[in-house]
């Protein structure tokens, strides 16, 4: 077999591909102000943002702040069949628990996303350590959030394992730039994380379908738990899906972010999380690099007489930067 | 703008910094590696004294800005007299005094001196000599000789050397002869030479001076012969005529009178003794500087009490780590747990040597790894749990020591010097990531973290490098420059060029038609 050489820069430059440096200093620095970034990293406030600009998020059932608030928590879960436990400040997706079904009543316990049980003082138990910032940047205090579980819409339900596929978009001062969706396999163990082993599928920007996958930077034609074929599969509603996403950079002021949604059975595109500082496999998942699209961009806006609102961006995004127009 | 703006920056602290250690190391005489030592002697004049009935004073002149010398440090040891220092017509004297001195006493001065430069320092011209007052025949005797002498010179040097080899000659010149006793002195003969330059009208002086010599005893001072060249003084050997001092040849006092000058006294009788030192270059050079009065010594970490300097000798170290972890996170792109905690490791693995240091690194965070994972088991909150983390990692570093120290390995004990905060906090990262992103990620992060501490230990332990930054820490404003243009680095990292080979293939798969419109 032939050794596998690292591509040369001066071809990766002629790509367009962005690099981590790039991207921190050129991109992150000079576009993301530092003051806004509690917007996107406490999801508690990106969801209040979101609603307040009328996007569609899943729903908050309750949050707890301090320990004394547990005496409340059964009654708070008792309700809901299933849901999500995540920490408001969690980096990474680390600490999200997932609930699936209730087993029993008296006393109280659940079902995991993994299929395993778990009673309300595990539970409690978890709510704990987010509290005490297990799981937030430099272990800083965090709250919980108790939210709606998405139910997962069953258009990729041919190309995932388990887990909630997402969409992940990037938005480069109000435009959509480029996205992927992330595909849980069995690898991954059903999360959505590239680093894992979830595959990554680009998406034509124009019409929202589907294109070739990557796990692990390598090319992956067909799902490998499902085998069936990763391209061709058409997003519904990938104008509005862009809408949001672009809004989302106008409610909170950065200039580079990435914006995941999820697609729920009964609810439509829902938005996930906010990232300020979004991942570059998104540029493996489409065979392209993000720089010639945004020098488009920084093209585009340097002859535009007025601002343009989100419908307006996401439609010349759908125009101008899919792969075939390039 | 900005870019300009850093790059001004960047370029004014390597200046500043880089001169500034040019300075020291050029005129100070810093040595830019360590165990660096320097010859410094240590002269002793000894005054044995016979008093009299009445009061005595001493004077004695000490050595006045020599040439190639200079003086580090003086001393004196008079028990019972006053002493006082002064300085007349160019010439430190240090005066002794006493009102009613009883039986022979020793007066000792020492100094320690260290050949600092090989040229002499230029001095003001002191103007043309006055000529003696001569009668007939001895003037015109000794004008024709001076005649003679010119014409067959160049200048003052090459006019001097032939002038004191007439002097010395066996069988001196006819016009010369009547100045001379045939058993002249060696300070006669100097003498006469000096009165003789006087008519040509060249200023010339008597020195005194001793060679040094290791473990030299009752040396006895030497005369020499200086004439200035309008630039500087230049020494000539009165018995030869040849230009220069010896290598070791101190020079004491100038003038035609002895060093002591005493009243009072019976008698005073005078002898030197030397000996060779060697010191560290560092030491020598620190003294020097602070003679010159260079105002950068007063900000020196050589002046800090020893173990503050101990403190520092590894703190400025941590700069230099730190760039490192720069190089290796944005250039070269390894992933490590927590930014700086690999410098922290090197800096441990110090005590420990490397090879000990990263086997006893890996077995306690193993060994702590197992542990942690059993507390999760428990479903411990999270700072008791951490609080727990600490203390078994101590109880295995504890283990660890009795277990090597038994079975005789000593490298076991050193494990006491880990940052066990550090360690705690490294197994708790670790089996967070394991458990979130699965043991390779964990693996990968624990492997680079290991593998950045021990380059950094490689560069810290480098006694070159802990010389230099601890003698020039002016050296750290060039780290910060180069700190500073690598935070404007926005090339690829090196593990993206493997990262993004997947671009190869796919681009041209995507893309068949436009693989050419970019170029």
């Amino acid at each position: 077999m032939a050794i596998n050489w690292p591509i040369s820069p001066r071809r990766l430059r002629e790509l367009g591909v962005l690099g981590m440096n790039q991207r921190n200093g050129e991109f992150i620095a000079e576009l993301n102000t530092r003051r806004y970034y509690p917007l996107v990293d406490d999801k508690l406030l990106s969801k209040e943002l979101a609603v307040e600009a009328g996007l569609y998020v899943p729903e908050l059932y309750g949050v707890i702040r301090t320990t004394h608030e547990f005496k409340g928590l059964s009654k708070l879960v008792g309700q809901h069949e299933e849901f999500v436990i995540k920490p408001a400040n969690g980096a990474g997706g680390d600490g999200i628990l997932v609930i699936d079904g209730k087993q029993s009543d008296h006393p109280l316990v659940y079902r995991r996303g993994s299929g395993r049980p778990i009673d309300i003082d595990a539970i409690a138990l978890h709510i704990s350590n987010i509290l005490a910032g297990a799981y937030s940047l430099g272990g800083r205090p965090d709250v919980a959030m108790i939210e709606y579980r998405v139910k997962f819409s069953p258009l990729f339900a041919k190309i995932s394992f388990q887990g909630v596929p997402d969409i992940r978009t990037i938005v480069y001062k109000g435009y959509p730039v480029m996205a992927m969706v992330r595909l849980p396999t069995s690898q991954s163990d059903g999360k959505a994380n590239l680093h894992q082993g979830a595959i990554g599928a680009g998406v034509d920007m124009a019409l929202g379908r589907t294109l070739d996958g990557v796990a692990h930077n390598a090319q992956v034609i067909h799902h490998p738990d499902t085998l069936e074929p990763i391209q061709g599969v058409e997003i519904p509603g990938w104008q509005s899906l862009l809408e949001m996403a672009a809004t989302c950079s106008d409610i909170t002021g950065l200039g580079y972010i990435g914006v995941d949604v999820v697609l729920d059975r009964d609810r439509g595109p829902l938005i996930l999380e906010l990232n300020a500082r979004p991942g570059l496999s998104i540029q493996v998942a489409n065979g392209e690099g993000l720089r010639h699209r945004i020098e488009r961009i920084d093209r585009h806006l340097k002859y535009l007489n007025r601002p343009e609102n989100a419908a307006e961006r996401a439609c010349w995004s759908r125009e101008n930067l899919a792969p075939l127009n390039l | 703008m900005r870019r300009l703006h850093l790059l001004f920056v960047v370029l004014l602290l390597t200046v500043v910094g880089l001169s500034v250690a040019w300075y020291k190391y050029n005129t100070l005489g810093f040595p830019l590696t360590p165990d660096r030592e320097t010859e410094t002697w240590t002269v002793e004049a000894q005054i044995a004294v016979n008093p009299g009935q009445a009061p005595a004073s001493v004077h004695f002149a000490l050595p006045t800005d020599p040439p190639h010398y200079s003086v580090l440090d003086e001393s004196y040891v008079s028990r019972g007299w006053g002493l006082t220092n002064q300085f007349t017509k160019r010439q430190r004297e240090a005066v002794w005094t006493k009102r009613d001195p009883e039986g022979k006493q020793t007066l000792y001065y020492q100094a320690t001196v260290y050949r600092a430069q090989e040229e002499i320092q230029p001095s003001p011209y002191p103007g043309p000599a006055d000529p003696p007052q001569l009668e007939e025949p001895l003037k015109s005797a000794a004008e024709a000789f001076i005649e003679e002498i010119r014409a067959t010179s160049a200048d003052i040097q090459t006019f001097a050397t032939l002038l004191v080899k007439e002097v010395n000659a066996a069988n001196p010149h006819e016009n010369i002869a009547a100045f001379l006793k045939p058993d002249a002195t060696e300070t006669e003969r100097t003498r006469l030479a000096i009165r003789l330059l006087s008519i040509a009208r060249i200023p010339a002086r008597m020195t005194h001076g001793v060679t040094l010599t290791d473990e030299g005893r009752n040396l006895r001072p030497t005369t020499w012969l200086e004439v200035h060249n309008s630039r500087r003084w230049v020494p000539i050997d009165p018995r030869t005529g040849s230009l220069g001092y010896p290598r070791h040849f101190l020079v004491w006092w100038h003038g035609d009178r002895p060093a002591l000058d005493s009243s009072g006294l019976k008698g005073a009788e005078l002898t030197f003794a030397s000996t060779r030192n060697l010191r560290d270059a560092v030491e020598t050079a620190r003294l020097q500087s602070s003679i010159v009065n260079s105002r950068l010594i007063d900000f020196s970490l050589l002046d800090l009490p020893i173990d503050a300097q101990n403190t520092y000798r590894v703190l400025l170290l941590v700069p230099l780590g730190a760039l490192i972890i720069v190089l290796l996170r944005n250039v070269i792109g390894i992933r490590t747990f927590g930014t700086f905690m690999p410098v922290l490791i090197a800096l441990s693995f110090r005590e420990t040597q490397l090879i000990g240091g990263v086997m006893l690194f890996t077995l306690i965070v193993a060994m702590g790894l197992v542990i942690r994972f059993y507390l999760e088991h428990l479903k411990l909150l999270l700072v008791p749990r951490l609080a727990s983390v600490v203390i078994v990692v101590i109880l295995l570093m504890a283990l660890t020591s009795i277990v090597s120290h038994r079975l005789g390995i000593e490298i076991g004990l050193s494990v006491g010097l880990f940052p066990m905060v550090i360690l705690a906090m490294t197994i708790e990262r670790v089996s967070i990531v394991w458990e979130e992103h699965g043991p390779a990620d964990a693996l990968t992060q624990g492997a680079g973290s290991l593998a950045v501490a021990a380059l950094a230990y490689l560069v810290m332990v480098n006694d070159y490098v802990t010389h230099l930054f601890f003698v020039f820490p002016e050296l750290l404003l060039v780290v910060l420059a180069v700190t500073l243009l690598l935070g404007r680095y926005t090339g690829y990292r090196l593990t993206e060029l493997f990262r993004f080979r997947a671009f190869k293939t796919l681009a041209q798969a995507r893309r068949p038609d436009s693989a050419g419109d970019n170029r």
